[in-house]
């Protein structure tokens, strides 16, 4: 016992120095968590506006409510008002840290709350360039880590990480994440698709910070590089600790959600 | 009780504040075959119109839903109706909500009929399918408990079901009568019909059970005659239903059972529908869904069984684009394993811009016997254009 004690503090100052690329890769993610951790909860408006390649433009209008779990993923309800023929349309979601995540949808026409299958996450978002999985609840658990290198970006610094998602029903098999050095937002993914292709890119912009510690990108733009196509999510109205309940997200408040 | 006074307070002022939004859907159907009275057409044109009317206030504790709905049908008087399919005033709070007026409610899992779902009448003029429902006089109270959710009901007034009326065709021969109906209640349409649910989400499990007392939605037929022409009356039993619908999600899979046990209407008997629903995503490298659902449908009463699913097998297909339109492809079929009978049904829809849909919809029944209960339909295969638009 002794001199395994003894080995491990010979060694310790040794480990320390000698993180390997996975173990930074997560003690950035876990960093990032830790300070947008304690929120409590938020609501926002989304916009979304859908390019093909030949430029023609749709658009997309949600609303948003969070509610952080404590020691679990967030719950979240979308409420789609545009396009009209969707109006109305809500979808709940308990995003866990392990396992498949709980989700319901709402059926306005016929008042139906239906449990839907969340494995299909990659599959497109009201047609748009993002996918379920994209817009879902980021939690650390749901990829593995490495750290691949220190750039600057636009002349910010930079921590770059591949992310490996951990759910093999995902549709990439790997990110690449851009993270800035001081406040540990992300600024630019790219997505590898499951041929290990380059699939798209998503930017994030117009960071504002919220009750002095909470960053949001106002503007997230995904490209999709092998079809052209384009989408500018546009989020508006932040509000934080509006002081929803566990009560604001369930069945029941699914069908009142208007 | 206190509730009711600030509501009455609030309504003009409500009115004035609310959102509101319409859609008008222009439709068209062609019939294939010739049908099997003269009285009947082979196309027909029709318009509705329904609007909402929300608003809410309190901080959104309460609210007020108002849609009233009409249609104008070129050829069946029956199907030129109006309705008020909701007017209902919604108080939440935190652990329960309570609403009072007219409304809609949903029970179920399955797709290819919805045995429990039994709160609001059917508006057979809409659509053969029976997906349409009339606005149902009710109070309900909801308790959202660790163990699930109460629903409480009560039901003052009934709503006869409508029927395609002589002109009409996807109907009866010959013709229901629905002004003749009769009830086996002395208080008829005024029975006051009582409903409970409980509902639990239990990990990948949805649980409901169900219960009702009441005039039965669907009623037995009896022959008659209106002006000396034979016709089918509706007579409207009491009845008791138990409900239980079970949903287990695992993985990609929603396994489904749906099944009833009613009494009160000749003998007690047992009805079922059970399968399963699943969805490939992204097929062939697309961003294309495509979902398949089978489901088996089951009558204890077997051939004496007024409906014709007694022991039919539903196969369906649903390709989705997934694209900026929302392109969909549906096809189904019902199989009777007792016959050769079959029921196809084909749709396909898209929008056109931001505020317009379109859908095409091709319904067929093939080789129904005589002794099928869905016979009188069995000349009525149709093509339906439909296009709606929302503001």
């Amino acid at each position: 016992m002794r001199n395994n004690l003894f080995l491990v503090l010979l060694l310790l100052p040794l480990t320390l120095f000698a993180e390997t690329a996975e173990e930074r890769g997560l003690a950035i993610a876990v960093e990032a968590e830790r300070r947008d951790t304690g929120f409590s909860d938020f609501q926002a408006t989304m916009g979304m506006k859908l390019r093909n390649k030949h430029g023609e433009e749709s658009n997309r209008h949600m609303r948003t409510t969070a509610l952080e779990v404590e020691n679990d993923g967030d719950k979240t309800l979308i409420i789609f008002d545009r396009p009209r023929d969707v109006k109305g349309t809500a979808m709940l979601t308990f995003s866990h840290k392990s396992g498949q995540d709980d989700q319901w949808l709402y059926l306005p026409a016929l008042k139906r709350v239906k449990r839907i299958s969340s494995r299909n996450k990659s599959g497109p978002f009201m047609g748009s360039e993002f996918a379920y999985e994209d817009l879902a609840s980021q939690e650390v658990e749901k990829y593995s880590y490495k750290f691949l290198r220190e750039e600057q970006l636009d002349g910010i610094d930079m921590l770059v990480s591949e992310r490996d998602p951990v759910d093999p029903s995902s549709g990439y098999t790997y990110q690449v994440v851009w993270i800035d050095k001081a406040e540990y937002r992300p600024f630019k993914i790219d997505f590898y698709d499951r041929k290990k292709t380059l699939l798209k890119t998503l930017t994030l912009t117009g960071y504002q910070q919220y009750l002095g510690q909470y960053w949001r990108a106002g503007t997230m733009s995904m490209i999709n590089h092998q079809t052209g196509k384009s989408t500018v999510l546009s989020w508006k109205d932040y509000k934080f600790r509006t002081g929803l309940k566990t009560s604001d997200f369930t069945r029941n408040s699914l069908k009142r959600a208007k | 009780m206190r509730q009711l006074l600030p509501l009455l307070l609030a309504l003009p002022l409500s009115l004035s504040a609310g959102e509101w939004s319409s859609e008008i859907t222009f439709e068209g159907r062609l019939f294939t075959e010739e049908a099997l009275s003269d009285a009947q057409s082979d196309s027909n044109l029709s318009v509705a119109f329904e609007t909402e009317f929300y608003h809410d206030w309190d901080d959104g504790k309460q609210s007020i839903t108002f849609t009233p709905f009409i249609r104008w049908d070129q050829q069946d008087e029956a199907r030129s109706h109006t309705d008020i399919r909701e007017l209902m005033w919604l108080y939440a709070a935190e652990e329960w909500e309570l609403q009072a007026g007219l409304g809609r409610v949903f029970w179920g899992i399955t797709e290819a009929i919805h045995l429990v779902d039994i709160i609001n009448q059917t508006d057979l003029v809409e659509s053969p399918d029976g997906e349409q429902k009339l606005g149902q006089p009710m109070v309900k109270l909801s308790l959202e408990r660790e163990i699930g959710i109460f629903d409480l009901f009560i039901l003052p007034g009934f709503r006869e079901r409508t029927f395609p009326g002589e002109d009409g065709r996807l109907r009866s021969h010959p013709h229901v009568d629905g002004d003749q109906a009769n009830y086996e209640s002395s208080d008829e349409a005024r029975h006051i019909d009582l409903a409970l649910r409980w509902s639990h989400s239990l990990g990948d499990w949805e649980v409901g059970l169900s219960h009702f007392y009441g005039t039965s939605r669907d009623p037995r037929f009896q022959l008659a005659t209106d002006n000396s022409q034979p016709v089918l009356t509706p007579y409207y039993d009491l009845i008791h239903q138990t409900g239980l619908d079970i949903q287990a999600t695992l993985g990609d899979l929603l396994w489904k059972l749906e099944a009833i046990s009613r009494r009160g209407q000749g003998e007690q008997y047992i009805a079922a529908a059970g399968g399963f629903e699943g969805t490939l995503v992204g097929i062939f490298d697309s961003n294309a869904d495509l979902g398949l659902i089978a489901e088996y449908l089951y009558d204890d009463r077997n051939k004496e069984a007024p409906t014709p699913f007694q022991n039919d097998l539903f196969l369906a297909l649903r390709w989705t684009a997934n694209d900026e339109q929302s392109l969909e492809i549906l096809g189904g079929v019902i199989l009777d394993l007792d016959s050769d009978a079959r029921v196809l049904n084909l749709e396909a829809s898209r929008r056109l811009g931001e505020d317009w849909k379109a859908s095409l919809q091709g319904r067929f029944w093939q080789q129904i016997p005589i002794s099928d209960a869905g016979y009188g339909m069995s000349r009525d295969d149709y093509i339906e254009v439909t296009l709606r638009r929302y503001f």
